[in-house]
C-alpha cells in the first residue's frame, strides 16, 4: 500500500511528496514487527532504486512468506533524485544533517523529522547509501563503535565482505543513522556502488542479504542464502587511505574489489595535455581495495583508493 | 605590504588556484582577516579588496604602529567565485566546515590546513563571512560561544549588533571556532549582502575593521565612533515563518522596526496574483534577518526578530 509520509507546498504548481510502500502479511495480526528500508537521502544515489524494486517485487511474489510489515522508503529526497542533485535543493542542504528533523523547520528540517516520527517504533531500519559520484565502495556495512555489540550481528546478515566499525559522515551526528539509533531504532547503514549508477551485481548482493536480515527479525518465513562472512575493520590503521599528490586525469591499474600487493600500481595520474605521468600511485602494503577513485578529474588530496590490509 | 602565496592547488586544465596574503607591518602577529571560503560571497571579496587598499594608503603614511603585522587573504576559493558556484566546485564541500583540516587529506582539508597554519597565531582574527540560509542581515558582528569569546571585544568594531550562538557540531569545521580554541580572538563579520555589492555596507565593514584595528593599537586611523553594539543570543531572535509557497514580496527590510501586528510581507498566487497569506509580525522589536529571494516555500523562515527592541 502506498503511503505519503509527508508533502511540502512547492512555490508554483506543485507538491512535493516523500512516499513509502507498506508491505503486509497476507492475514495481518496486530503484534508483527516493522522493517524499514530507506534510500535516497542523496539525489545523486541511485544504488538503492534497484532493491526497493526488487525487494518489492520479491516480497510480493511469496506474499505468503511474509510475516511481519516492511516499509520501503524508496527516495526521501525526491526534488535531489530529479535534478541529479546530492543535497536538498534551493536550500542546498545534506538531508543526513538533517535529521532528527524539526517539524517546524523549513522544508528539509520539516521532512526530516517526519521521516523520523514514520520510523520511530519499528523493529530495525536499513538505510541504503551509494557511495558518491566520485569513489566506488564495494557493498559494506558500516556503524558506530558504541553500537558494535548491539548490531554487529545484523550486520554479519548483509552479504557483504567487510563491515568498518569506523566513523564516517554517513554515520556522523544529525545523520539518519545516528538520530534513529538514539531514539531505539536499530539502524544500520550500507554503502554500495557509485553515484548516478546502479550495480545490479551489489545490488543482487545485497537484496539476498537483506531476506537473511528479515528471516532473523521474525519477519520473513522463505528460505535464505548463508551470507557471506565478512571482514571486520574496527581499528582505523587497518584502512590505508591513498590521496593524489598531483592534479590531472587519474587512470587505475587495478580493479575494484581485488586483492593488490604492496607495491603494485594503483594507477596513473596523467597529464593530456603533455601525454607525461604527473604521479604513478602504488599500493604501501598487501590489501583488498575496497574504494576506488570512479571520476578521473583529480587535484592534489582527491581520494584514489582505500586499501583494507590484509592477505592479497 | 608584501604580497605571499599561502597554498596553491594545481589543476589539470585551469590556471593553479594560488591562495594569496597581503602583509603590511612587521613585528608580532596581531590581526589576520580572511575572506570569502565560498564563491557567492561577492561582496566579501569587495570587502576584502577595499580593505587591502586602504591597508596600503595607510602603511605608506606610517600609520600602521610599531611591531604590528596584518595578514590579509582576500579569497580562499576563486575556483568557485569565477564559476559562479558557492562550495567547491569539484565535490561541492564547503570550505569552512573543514578547518583545522588536514596537510595529507582532501584537497578541501589541505586548503583548511594551510591557510590555517598561516592564519594561527595572530591576536584577532577576522572573517568576512556569509550565512548558510540564504537572505540578508543587519550588519553585525559574530562569534561562537567557546567559552574564549570576548564580546566586549566584539563592540570595539562599532557595529550595530554582537550576536553570540552556541557551537552546534556542524560549527566546530569552521574557521572562527577553530581559531577561538587556538587562543585567537575571533570574529566574524556579516554585511547584509553576499551575491550582490552594496556599496554602503561595504564601506562600513572596512570602516569597521579598521576602528578595531585602531582600538587595538594596532594602526592610527582617525574615524567616527561608531555605535555601542546591542548584544544578541541567536537563542533568543524570534523565527517568523510563512505558512504557504508562492512568490514572496517582503514589505519590511532588515533594521526596520516594526510593531505587533503589522503586516511584514505577503505570499502571492504565482499563477493568479492574489494574495494567499500575509507575514503578521507577532512581536514588536527590529527585523535581524529577512528571507530575500523572490519565492518562498511554506514553512521558512522569512524573518528573525529581536522582540521587544526599538530603535
Amino acid at each position: 500500500m502506498i503511503k505519503t509520509v509527508v508533502s511540502v507546498g512547492l512555490p508554483v504548481l506543485e507538491t512535493m511528496h516523500i512516499k513509502k510502500n507498506r508491505l503486509t502479511p497476507k492475514s495481518p495480526k496486530a503484534s508483527e514487527k516493522r522493517f524499514c528500508v530507506i534510500t535516497g537521502i542523496h539525489g545523486d544515489e541511485l544504488e538503492g532504486q534497484y532493491i526497493c524494486y526488487e525487494l518489492i517485487r520479491r516480497i510480493e511474489e511469496k506474499i505468503e512468506l511474509l510475516s511481519g510489515t516492511v516499509d520501503v522508503y524508496p527516495c526521501v529526497n525526491p526534488l535531489g533524485m530529479e535534478s541529479i542533485t546530492r543535497r536538498v535543493p534551493t536550500f542546498d542542504l545534506d538531508m543526513n544533517r538533517s535529521f532528527p528533523g524539526d517539524l517546524e523547520g523549513d522544508m528539509s528540517e520539516h521532512a526530516a523529522a517526519k521521516i523520523v516520527d514514520d520510523i520511530a517504533g519499528a523493529d530495525f531500519c536499513l538505510d541504503l547509501h551509494a557511495s558518491n559520484i566520485f569513489l566506488r565502495e564495494i557493498p559494506q556495512v558500516r556503524l558506530l563503535k558504541e553500537h558494535q555489540e548491539k548490531l554487529m550481528k545484523y550486520a554479519k546478515l548483509l552479504n557483504t565482505e567487510f563491515v568498518w566499525v569506523h566513523p564516517s559522515p554517513t554515520i556522523q551526528p544529525a545523520s539518519l543513522y545516528h538520530s534513529l539509533n538514539s531514539i531505539g531504532v536499530p539502524t544500520l547503514a550500507v554503502e554500495m556502488g557509485v553515484g548516478m549508477r546502479i550495480t545490479k551485481q551489489f545490488g543482487d548482493q545485497i537484496i539476498e542479504g537483506i531476506f537473511a536480515l528479515m528471516k532473523e527479525l521474525g519477519i520473513w518465513e522463505g528460505e535464505v542464502i548463508q551470507p557471506k562472512d565478512p571482514i571486520i575493520s574496527t581499528a582505523k590503521d587497518r584502512v590505508t587511505l591513498l590521496h593524489a599528490n598531483a592534479s590531472g586525469i587519474f587512470l587505475p591499474s587495478v580493479e575494484h574489489w581485488k586483492g593488490i600487493k604492496k607495491g603494485d600500481e594503483v594507477g596513473k595520474i596523467v597529464n593530456s595535455l603533455t601525454g607525461t605521468i604527473e604521479q604513478t600511485i602504488t599500493a604501501p602494503n598487501d590489501g583488498m581495495v575496497f574504494t576506488l577513485r570512479e571520476y578521473p578529474v583529480v587535484y592534489g588530496g582527491s581520494l584514489i583508493a582505500r586499501i583494507l590490509e590484509g592477505e592479497a | 605590504m608584501f604580497q605571499e602565496v599561502i597554498h596553491t592547488v594545481k589543476s589539470p586544465y585551469r590556471d593553479d588556484m594560488h591562495i594569496l596574503g597581503y602583509r603590511f607591518g612587521r613585528g608580532s602577529k596581531a590581526a589576520c582577516i580572511v575572506g570569502p571560503t565560498r564563491g557567492n560571497e561577492i561582496q566579501q571579496l569587495y570587502i576584502c579588496s577595499q580593505l587591502i587598499k586602504e591597508l596600503s594608503r595607510i602603511e605608506k603614511t606610517g600609520a600602521i604602529l610599531n611591531n604590528n603585522e596584518i595578514l590579509v587573504i582576500p579569497t580562499l576559493n576563486q575556483f568557485s567565485i569565477n564559476v559562479e558556484k558557492r562550495f567547491w566546485a569539484m565535490d561541492k564541500t564547503d570550505i569552512n566546515r573543514m578547518f583545522p583540516g588536514d596537510m595529507e587529506g582532501e584537497t578541501t582539508e589541505q586548503i583548511a590546513a594551510n591557510v590555517f597554519e598561516a592564519v594561527k597565531g595572530f591576536s584577532y582574527g577576522i572573517q568576512f563571512i556569509s550565512f548558510h540560509t540564504p537572505g540578508e542581515f543587519i550588519p553585525h558582528v559574530r562569534m561562537m560561544e567557546t567559552g574564549f569569546q570576548s564580546v566586549s571585544l566584539a563592540n570595539l568594531f562599532g557595529l550595530p549588533y554582537v550576536l553570540t550562538k552556541k557551537a552546534h557540531p556542524f560549527d566546530k569545521g569552521t574557521l572562527n571556532y577553530n581559531w577561538q580554541m587556538n587562543g585567537t580572538n575571533a570574529f566574524s563579520v556579516y554585511s547584509p549582502e553576499t551575491a550582490t555589492i552594496d556599496e554602503k555596507s561595504a564601506r562600513q565593514a572596512v570602516s569597521a575593521v579598521l576602528r578595531f584595528l585602531t582600538r587595538m593599537g594596532i594602526i592610527k586611523y582617525n574615524c567616527h565612533s561608531g555605535y555601542i553594539a546591542s548584544i544578541v543570543e541567536e537563542e533568543s531572535l524570534m523565527s517568523i515563518r510563512t505558512d504557504v509557497s508562492g512568490i514572496y514580496r517582503p514589505l519590511r527590510h532588515p533594521g526596520d522596526e516594526v510593531k505587533f501586528g503589522e503586516i511584514l510581507a505577503e505570499v502571492v498566487d504565482p499563477i493568479e496574483g492574489e494574495v494567499i497569506s500575509q507575514i503578521i509580525a507577532p512581536s514588536d522589536g527590529i527585523i535581524f534577518f529577512a528571507h530575500s529571494k523572490p519565492l518562498v516555500i511554506q514553512n521558512c523562515i522569512v524573518y528573525k526578530l529581536i522582540r521587544r527592541l526599538h530603535e
